[in-house]
């Protein structure tokens, strides 16, 4: 993949997205199977004391599309998402990158792998610059063996290209005046794209994304936005936790649904809305106030899903 | 009042080889604390591991200097091991609570008198300096200037510890500023999303702990060497100074903990030449000269804060950077 050319977006005559179709295999259900999954999660469990917090049978992530990953407040994605990329360890369970099984590989070696992710808390490096934020997610650096460090003709090509390479990524992120700038002098918008750019540094195979919209000024939705459909212009996949249902119908070519640990629903964005399970889901057969939901949160999604079952029709 | 006395052992004091073993110690704090992030408070122990290291390596073991020097290094990287292996994985208070108790237990292991023939116990051990000496080009004599005269033993001493000084300080500034600098700051920083990038965390940790214990190990050879290795020069209070010089220099940088180091024992000299003679010319009735000694230590802590709440950053530190601190 070259980050020298823009890829055009990926959007139709409307100036919508062009969604990917066609991922699925059978009926659209909790699990189903996917023509060309990268993910294959199989019983995954993790529990904290008495509370599962994921249980997941089975799930397929298809390769080369956007997947949404939507569900209430504590219903287990970023979990989820930690026992994925080696963060988090299960009870029980397996699952496969790209044909690999990496159940128990440490974090950095899952990323190591193609499969990076990023934080729902923002996590910029805030006494590094913006540039060095950048060059930290290079891959194969020689300069960053201890040895190696002492000898700087050793690295200094590598780390000029790598440069080179940041510069266009913040480029296109708009962050290239703020290059030499501490991370922690960002907004907080500017942070989750900063997170977002460090990570395409590696060129990753997978980038999930944990509520990568929360907290952004409205003002930056639009590009950010815009950057996760480029991902996938590029060749890469996309899965992705997001609580704003237009911005999932926007963007996503498959939803999958999870509610209290477990997964609930799957498909299309336009289908899976009308689900009974989602809004099952959402609006609550649960009221288990122990689960720690946010009321707040609790009446946005119910006029989020309101909202978009209007539109639909 | 003798002044010139008390500003020439001041003045003397800020190349004397005990700053320079202060500096070094310092600069490993460094490397650990403000680059790493790693709460190490048993800089002592890496100290006394090296004055201990080298001193029973020439007394009962009758090595030459280089195998002395080399003793004492292994002995604080298979400390840094057994300190790293269980902790690093864990919250970084961890290795604070571990490293001040394993301090600790090595002083014991030094005092106690189970192992007196060879550690000296209580009294701890002298008369290893013949070896280091023996290497000394430098023809008998004196050699420097006004407070800066010394023997030929001590300037040899001295052109030594700092030329060690230099060059630790050249490779610390070498590493943090190519690319395995920038993952140990960023390690610093969050961990997580170092983790997330694709760095071997641990590993990056486990090097940072050795190198800047190495570091304190070879400072405690250089302070053994003007004096005798004694088992209550390396208590808890030792590495509490060390991270008083530390953060006055400015933590994540490498001038810092030397010039932070020439100022702490210029401090201290002149505080206590200063209150040794106005306790006998009677200007402080209330004190004896042994409380006196104390009051020093009382006066550089004054000092120190007035510092770091006038230079939060330390010398040198980077104003900008403080503007962030959470
Ligand atoms: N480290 C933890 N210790 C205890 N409970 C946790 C921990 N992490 C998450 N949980 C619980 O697990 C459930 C799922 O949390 P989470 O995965 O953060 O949900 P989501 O990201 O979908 O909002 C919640 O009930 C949460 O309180
Ligand atoms: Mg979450």
């Amino acid at each position: 993949m070259s980050v020298n050319t823009v890829p055009v977006l990926p959007t139709g005559p409307t100036g919508k997205p062009i969604k990917t179709t066609d991922l699925h295999v059978g009926e659209a259900e909790p699990g189903c199977k996917k023509r060309d999954p990268i993910l294959v999660v199989d019983g995954v469990r993790r529990t904290f004391g008495g509370l599962t917090a994921v249980d997941v049978d089975h799930v397929e992530v298809p390769r080369g599309a956007i997947t949404a990953l939507i569900g209430p407040n504590g219903a287990g994605k970023t979990t989820l998402f930690n026992l994925l990329t080696g963060f988090d360890k299960p009870d029980a369970g397996k699952w496969t990158f790209d044909g690999r099984p990496i159940a128990g590989v440490p974090a950095y070696r899952v990323a190591r792998f193609g499969q990076i992710r990023t934080f729902q808390l923002t996590k910029a490096l805030g006494l590094l610059t913006v540039m060095d934020n950048m060059l930290l997610g290079a891959k194969g650096q020689s300069g960053e063996n201890l040895f190696r460090a002492l000898l700087p003709f050793l690295w200094r090509k590598q780390e000029t290209d790598n440069q080179a390479k940041a510069l266009d990524l913040l480029t296109r992120f708009k962050l290239d005046t703020k290059k030499n700038d501490y991370a922690a002098s960002l907004s907080g918008g500017q942070r989750k794209l900063l997170e977002m750019a460090r990570a395409l540094m590696s060129d990753p195979t997978l980038v999930m994304l944990d509520e990568p919209m929360a907290g952004v000024n409205p003002a930056l939705t639009q590009s950010l936005l815009d950057h996760i459909l480029n991902l996938k212009a590029q060749g890469m996949t996309v899965l992705f936790v997001e609580h704003d249902m237009h911005m999932v119908r926007h963007i996503a070519d498959w939803v999958i649904v999870m509610a209290e640990g477990k997964v609930v629903a799957e498909g299309d964005p336009h289908e899976v809305m009308k689900n009974p399970a989602v809004i099952d889901a959402y609006l609550g057969s649960h009221h288990d106030e122990d689960i720690g939901e946010d009321p707040a949160a609790e009446v946005e999604h119910v006029s989020a899903i309101t909202e978009l079952l209007d539109d639909e029709r | 009042m003798d002044w010139g006395a008390i500003f020439n052992n001041a003045a003397g004091e800020l190349i004397s080889p005990t700053t320079a073993a202060y500096a070094l110690a310092a600069l490993g704090l460094a490397v650990h604390f403000g680059y790493t992030g790693l709460l190490n408070f048993g800089q002592a122990g890496f100290m006394a591991l090296g004055a201990y290291g080298y001193a029973i390596s020439i007394l009962t073991f009758g090595f030459p200097v280089w195998g002395a020097f080399l003793v004492g290094v292994g002995a604080s990287v298979i400390f840094a091991l057994i300190l790293g292996i269980p902790t690093l994985r864990l919250r970084a208070d961890y290795l604070a609570i571990v490293t001040i108790a394993a301090a600790e237990i090595v002083r014991l292991l030094f005092t106690t008198n189970a192992f007196a023939s060879v550690t000296g116990s209580a009294n701890g051990l002298s008369g290893y300096k013949n070896e280091f000496a023996a290497l000394n080009p430098l023809a008998d004599g004196t050699y420097g200037f006004g407070p800066f005269e010394n023997n030929a033993y001590d300037t040899w001493l001295g052109i030594v510890a700092w030329s060690i000084v230099i060059l630790a300080a050249l490779f610390v500034w070498q590493i943090m500023r190519s690319p395995w600098g920038r993952v140990i700051k960023g390690i610093r920083e969050d961990e997580d999303a170092v983790r997330a990038l694709g760095k071997n965390v641990y590993a990056y940790k486990m090097q940072s702990l050795i190198l800047g214990g190495v570091l304190g190990t070879i400072a405690g050879m250089i302070f053994a060497l003007p004096r005798a290795v004694v088992p209550s020069n390396y208590q808890t209070t030792l590495t509490f100074f060390i991270y008083a010089i530390l953060l006055l220099g400015g933590a994540a940088t490498v001038l810092g903990p030397i010039i932070g180091s020439m100022i702490f024992w210029v401090l201290l000299s002149f505080f206590s030449g200063f209150i040794a003679r106005a306790v006998e010319a009677g200007w402080l009735p209330f004190m004896t000269v042994v409380q006196g000694s104390q009051l020093r230590f009382i006066l550089v802590g004054v000092a120190i804060m007035l510092i770091v709440i006038f230079r939060p950053q330390g010398v040198f530190g980077n104003k900008k950077e403080l503007a962030f601190v959470r």
